[in-house]
Formats: C-alpha cells, structure tokens, sequence
C-alpha cells in the first residue's frame, strides 16, 4: 500500500467519512476488525481489499484508496456480511453508499461495465416503467462497444416466450420520470 | 378465501414467466386469490439502489401505495430481489418519518404502509395451507431429491427481513418439498448468493458461484435444485453451458422453481406449470416421479 500519513488524512477526509456514515446509516466506528464480514463473502475471491479492511480503511479516512477498490464493485449485495456482523453494521449498505460516493467523485475506471448497466437498466425503467430486457441489451452493447456480448442468451432466451421485442409501457410514466428526476437527476 | 396483493415484478413475465405460471396455477388449485398490482412499475432492482438512495425506496414505494387500492392486507413478491426492496422499504421508511415524507413527496399516491409484505415461500409453507397441500396431494413425488435453494435476499439480513426462516438454514421450502413426498437433501448452500447481479458485468465471479451451488447439490444426491428466486433460477439454468465451457463439467441439473413442484404433486398439467420454459431439460426429473 505505501506509506501513508494517517492522521493527515484523516483530517482532509473526515467529512467524507462522516457523509458515509450519514448516507449508509451505519456507525462503521462500532467495528472492532473481527473479520468474519470477509470470512463469509463469496465475493472476497474478486476484491482486492476484503470488507473488513475496507471498513478500516475508511476509519482511516482513506478515500481515494476505498472509492478505487475493485472491491466495491465486486460485492453482489448478498447481505450475508450484514447478517453476520456481530457489531450490527449493515457493511452491505455501506458499499452501496460507497458505490454512489465512487460514481459521484469519478472514480469509474473499474466498474465502467457495472455503471453501463445500471444506466441502461434505468434508462428503460425511466421511459416505459418496466424493464425491458432487450432494449436495455442492445444500450448496454452499444454503450461498452462489446456488441455480440450475451447474444448467445438472447435467441434461446426468444425461443422460449422469455424475452419480449417491445417494452411494456404502464400508465404512470409522468410519475416515473418526475421520480427519476427529482431523485438521481433523470439517470443517463 | 385468501387475498394477497400480488406483484410478478419484470422477471415473472419474462426470465422467470414459469415462476408466474405456476404460482398462478397453484395458488387456484389451493383457493388463494393473488390479486395484481394495478400499473405497477419496475421495482429498481439493485441498479437503483448502487445508483441512488432515495430512488432505491421511491420505486417500490410506489407499487406499495398502489396495492393499498385492493382489498387485502398482505403483498406478496415471489421474486426474492423485489422482495428485498419492499422489505427495505418497510424497514426504513417505518423508523424514519422525515424519510418516508420525502419518499411520498415524490409520490403522486402516498404509501402508508397499511399493506404489509407477506414472505412468498411462507404463502404455501404455513401450517393451515402446508395441510391443505398435503391433502390435495394427487402424484406423490417419492423419491425425487430436491436441494432446496431459498438464494439470499429472501431471508438476509434477518433484522430487516425479520420473517420465519433462519438466514443460515432456512425451512419453509424444505417443509413444502416433504409434504410433496418428495425429499429435501441436507446441504450447505441454500443461501450462498449465485452472483446473478453480476452476470452481466463479471461474468467469471458469476460462473464460479453457480459452478459451486451445481457441484455442492450434485455431490449431495440432488435431482434438482428448488429455486425460489428468478434471478438464481436463471442464473443456475441458463448458465449451466457456460459452467461446462469453463469448468467442464456438464451437470444437466434442473432448476425448477418451487411452485413448479407443488404443482406437479397436486396433479397439474407440467405444459400449465411452465417446465418446457426450463433451459435444462427435465425430462429425467419428471420420469423419476412417473409424469412423462
């Protein structure tokens, strides 16, 4: 890792770390390094910090260092952290708050094809109120350049009444994207 | 009779439309009436929650403030992901009042939280109805072993999911698969997460995790995996091809859905229940139980 000035920086990051706290709910200061949040991840094998030092990093006021993790990228979102956590934080919500921090500041490099998801997800749910599986397909191809990516799912995926060609538009769109637009700016 | 709002959610009309079928199919055959969301909308999955907070709550919120236009008391989500999020929809908006104004600001009907989320497996696996299954029971499946697989945001974390079921070994389905006359192999991987949010991104990570639910089932006697998640069915049926590429292993293991058992048992036509919408074919399953 280098040599870092600790106390230095906490001092620039402590507002950061302060916003996590807040925006995750969780008291990540409660945890005393048990380790059993990384003991049980199935998604540890991915990550190039295991969670529990991704909490003590961010104890630490390590900003830069956890917003460029491939760590939090890696989490699934399993909770199974959260559930055995014997310090009762939710360490699941904090990389979710982690994720949008990381997406706020820039720090996209690793999860370029994670974000491009998301962003194609939502951009259907925005505009017909469901997802709509190939739309959201061919955005996410076009958007990562991969274009034949999954497309060995998509026709037997069509074969099998599973994937439909027109999206299913609800009634309360106006509703929808007024939500999108008053939460995460209309989403891209 | 028993009403429930019911929410298929995107995957029960397309992925996992046999999960719909069949739950559908089940629950006449049991006298429960699932009532469905009017307009409902696309509960942002993990998407909206890695992206932001309150878009996280607002969406489901939304089809929680419709399903208080029926006349129930009790929404069920068979998907295990939508479920998660009306689950933290009641968590958290039922602890923090400034939150849930804000959520209902956005909101053109308010959610008041009258209607409260109902676990899906626990619609067929409480006493009353386990008895009535039993009973209706009309082609035993004696001899079929089932690995039952609940996923994990059925029952993690349990503080918020706050239901039935242990989030380590849960039971519910377990229960249902016995009074099928079928048999619930014991196993340590019911609630291991199979990756399926990143399938599409990380799809290395993703094989890895289906590749050890498969190998761990077969290797504990199972005929099939019992799924109760659209997102794990899919992920453990369709995934299977690029499991042998990478591994090579070939499991042909069918991922049938839960309500795709009880429905076979109670003597319904498997065409009705969706088993020709499975990836991996299970004819070899359904001979093992003498319906061809």
């Amino acid at each position: 890792m280098g040599e870092v000035n600790l106390s230095q920086v906490l001092d620039q990051n402590r507002s950061f770390v302060d916003r996590v706290i807040a925006e995750s709910g969780q008291d990540i200061r409660q945890c005393y390094q048990c380790a059993k949040c990384s003991g049980g991840c199935p998604g540890s094998t991915a990550m190039d910090y295991p969670p529990n030092q991704i909490i003590r990093m961010l104890m630490l006021g390590m900003k830069d260092k956890v917003l460029k993790s491939q760590t939090i990228w890696a989490c699934m979102g399993c909770n199974t952290c959260t559930t055995r956590c014997i310090r009762n934080i939710e360490v699941a919500s904090v990389m979710d708050t982690l994720r949008q921090e990381a997406v706020k500041a820039g720090y996209t490099d690793k999860a370029a094809s994670v974000i491009s998801f998301n962003e194609s997800f939502l951009w259907t749910v925005r505009n017909f109120g469901r997802l709509f599986e190939a739309g959201m397909a061919m955005m996410n191809n076009t958007k990562t350049g991969n274009f034949m990516k999954d497309m060995q799912f998509g026709l037997p995926l069509m074969l099998k009444g599973k994937a439909s060609m027109f999206p299913h538009r609800i009634k309360g769109r106006r509703e929808l994207k007024n939500i999108f637009e008053k939460t995460c700016g209309g989403g891209k | 009779m028993t009403k429930y709002a019911f929410y298929p959610g995107c995957s029960l009309e397309s992925g996992g439309i046999e999960y719909g079928m069949s739950s559908q199919a089940v629950a006449e055959a049991l006298g429960i009436d699932f009532l469905e969301v009017p307009d409902w909308n696309c509960c942002g999955a993990s998407s909206a929650h890695m992206t932001d907070h309150l878009l996280s709550l607002a969406l489901p919120a939304r089809i929680m403030a419709l399903a208080e236009t029926l006349p129930v008391t009790e929404i069920i989500a068979p998907c295990a992901a939508c479920h998660a999020r009306f689950a933290a929809v009641e968590y958290e908006l039922g602890r923090d009042e400034e939150l849930k104004q804000k959520v209902n600001s956005l909101l053109e009907r308010p959610y008041t939280g009258k209607v409260k989320l109902r676990y899906f497996i626990d619609v067929f696996s409480n006493p009353e109805t386990l008895k009535e299954i039993e009973n209706k029971v009309k082609k035993s499946l004696k001899g079929l072993k089932v690995a039952c697989y609940y996923g994990c945001l059925f029952v993690k974390p349990p503080k918020i999911m706050k239901y039935i079921d242990d989030p380590e070994n849960p039971q519910s389905m377990d229960n249902i698969i016995r009074a099928l006359g079928a048999e619930p192999v014991p196993w340590p991987y019911k609630t291991e997460c199979c990756g399926a949010s990143l399938g599409v991104t990380s799809e290395d990570q993703c094989t890895k995790l289906c590749n050890d639910i498969l190998r761990i089932a077969r290797d504990s006697g199972a005929d099939c995996i019992a799924a109760a998640c659209p997102l794990c069915q899919a992920n453990l049926d369709m995934r299977q091809v690029t499991v042998e590429k990478k591994y090579g292993i070939s499991y042909r293991m069918p991922i049938p859905f839960f309500t795709q058992l009880i429905g076979l048992a109670l003597g319904l036509n498997p065409v009705s229940l969706g088993f020709k919408k499975l990836f991996v074919d299970p004819a070899g399953m359904l001979k093992k139980v003498g319906v061809a």
